[in-house]
């Protein structure tokens, strides 16, 4: 064919073979091990500490402490990572799969499971820690003073 | 004399994937002059330095364009690393190279599919891009992305490609390359297609010089200029020539395109056999001192330019890109200059527009 029909080849070629395109939905899409696809979380395992908030190149991610949420908007995601890359304890993934289209923007809100009583403890005990700190700093510094003043 | 008329081109046409506006004067149905203006997608990316550290900065810097992707994020994270004076690991260079490199086989392949649709060869189009998805789930594998990478840090890559990786995607560019070719063979040779190309949209290399072209489209006016030369990232150790084309025309420019198509697989083939047993990347503490830095690489479209300029903080006080699209567009209006009405959607394919790099 050479010079004069070029493509013929080709083209009798594609009239005989199955489409280069994956027939999806039909065929499932298989995804490589690395695709970055979406965020997702061990929440047991967060500490809640905001680094990914902080690091989130849109902004997309929000970290509410008092409620023990963590949310992110996958809408504003770029799945670049950052977060993955930041969070101390290893408890965000990026994982294959692409999000489904959804009809409204609405923000995937993450629960981290917590007593309020147990919460609220605990809060207790860290204003005692902190009240018997301020405390005894306050004694020793006063023992300070007074054993300055007796000095001079 | 003819008739003289005024012709708005885009910013919304079948050819163009992006907005661009041209105002043609018509004489009859020759083109006098083209008036091109810009700022359609403009979205302000440069400005985020201000607001975004330098090192999230690496993934605002990708996203200025989805082909060109890879370049940009090292374009600036070269600028960072020369201003924090970090020794980037051989193997990170190799990395960069090698997927530089598939960047360019993946938007030649796309810019040789335009340029068929923009013929009207709607299975030579098909074609193109059948062989450029290879390409990128090779970059799905690779990276984890399609489009947008997110591989480059400062101070290296994110990821590593094992050797059996390497050695599958070689089997598979040899693959590639064997396809190309059958398929390069309708650009170079076919007669329906020489015609639209051949004659059409000269620029001899005085005009190229004198309008500041860049990379294909100055090579294919016969300029030998490369930034790859200047020995970035492995290139250094990489033996390759740069291609140039004496033929001034459409089909000069398509030549170019193609023989750079081939000059990549073999790199990439170089690079593969060559590359070192290192680290990936190095760990990058406190902020970038004072100072300012200047990078040229070597984009599939052209010579891209980069400069940051920091000051002590976190923050940038100035980042500036200058893409090949826009060292283009003079050029360009040159082209458009005295050619067929017809042909002006086939001459703005030539230059391979990337809008949304020119405008940020």
């Amino acid at each position: 064919m050479g010079q004069f029909m070029p493509f013929a080849g080709q083209v009798l070629k594609n009239l005989f073979s199955k489409p280069a395109t994956t027939q999806y939905p039909f065929a499932p899409k298989e995804y490589p091990e690395r695709t970055r696809g979406h965020v997702e979380i061990q929440i047991e395992d967060c500490i809640m500490c905001g680094m990914c908030m902080r690091s989130c190149p849109p902004g997309a991610i929000e970290v509410k402490k008092p409620e023990h949420q963590w949310t992110i908007n996958r809408f504003d995601c770029i799945q670049c990572g950052y977060c993955v890359e930041k969070c101390p304890k290893k408890c965000l993934s990026l994982v294959p799969g692409y999000q489904v289209p959804a009809g409204e923007k609405a923000v995937c809100v993450v629960q981290q499971p917590f007593d309020p009583e147990e919460e609220a403890r605990k809060e207790a005990a860290k204003q005692a820690a902190i009240k018997a700190a301020q405390e005894k700093a306050a004694a020793a510094k006063a023992a300070k003073e007074a054993a300055e003043q007796a000095q001079s | 004399m003819g008739k003289r008329s005024v012709v708005p081109f885009g910013p919304q046409h079948p050819v163009l994937p992006e907005p661009i506006h041209l105002d043609l004067v018509l004489e009859d149905e020759k083109v006098l002059a083209a008036v091109p203006s810009i700022g359609y997608v403009h979205r302000g990316l440069e400005s985020l330095v201000t607001k975004k550290d330098f090192q999230e900065m690496a993934y605002v810097a990708e996203r200025i364009c989805g082909i060109c992707s890879f370049g940009h994020g090292m374009g600036y994270c070269m600028t960072i690393e020369d201003i924090m004076n970090v020794e980037v690991p051989r193997r990170a260079d190799y990395l960069r190279t090698i997927w530089m490199e598939m960047s360019r086989l993946h938007s030649h392949l796309l810019w040789l599919g335009l340029l068929a649709d923009g013929f009207g060869f709607e299975s030579l189009f098909m074609q193109s891009w059948r062989i450029r998805e290879g390409i990128l789930d090779m970059f799905e594998e690779s990276t984890g992305g399609r489009v947008i990478f997110s591989v480059n840090q400062i101070g290296g890559v994110k990821k590593d490609m094992s050797k059996e990786m390497l050695a599958n995607f070689q089997k598979r560019f040899d693959e590639m390359e064997k396809e190309v070719r059958k398929l390069t063979r309708v650009f170079l040779d076919d007669y329906t297609v020489k015609s639209r190309l051949e004659g059409i949209g000269i620029l001899t290399g005085e005009d190229a010089i004198r309008r500041g072209a860049a990379g294909p489209m100055a090579r294919a006016a016969g300029i030998a200029v490369d930034m790859r030369k200047t020995g970035y990232a492995a290139y250094d150790d990489i033996d390759f020539e740069v291609i140039t084309s004496d033929k001034y025309d459409s089909y000069g420019r398509c030549e170019v395109r193609i023989g750079e198509i081939f000059q990549s697989f073999d790199i990439i083939r170089q690079c593969i056999r060559k590359i070192p047993d290192t680290e990936i990347n190095v760990a990058v503490k406190g902020n970038p001192p004072e100072g300012e830095s200047i990078v040229r690489i070597e984009q599939p479209r052209g010579e891209a330019f980069y400069m940051s300029r920091t000051n002590g903080t976190k923050f940038l006080d100035r980042m500036r890109v200058r893409t090949p699209t826009f060292a283009n567009l003079p050029a360009l209006t040159q082209t458009l200059q005295g050619c067929q009405y017809a042909d002006v959607p086939l001459l703005i394919l030539t230059i391979d527009p990337c809008i949304s790099c020119t405008e940020r």
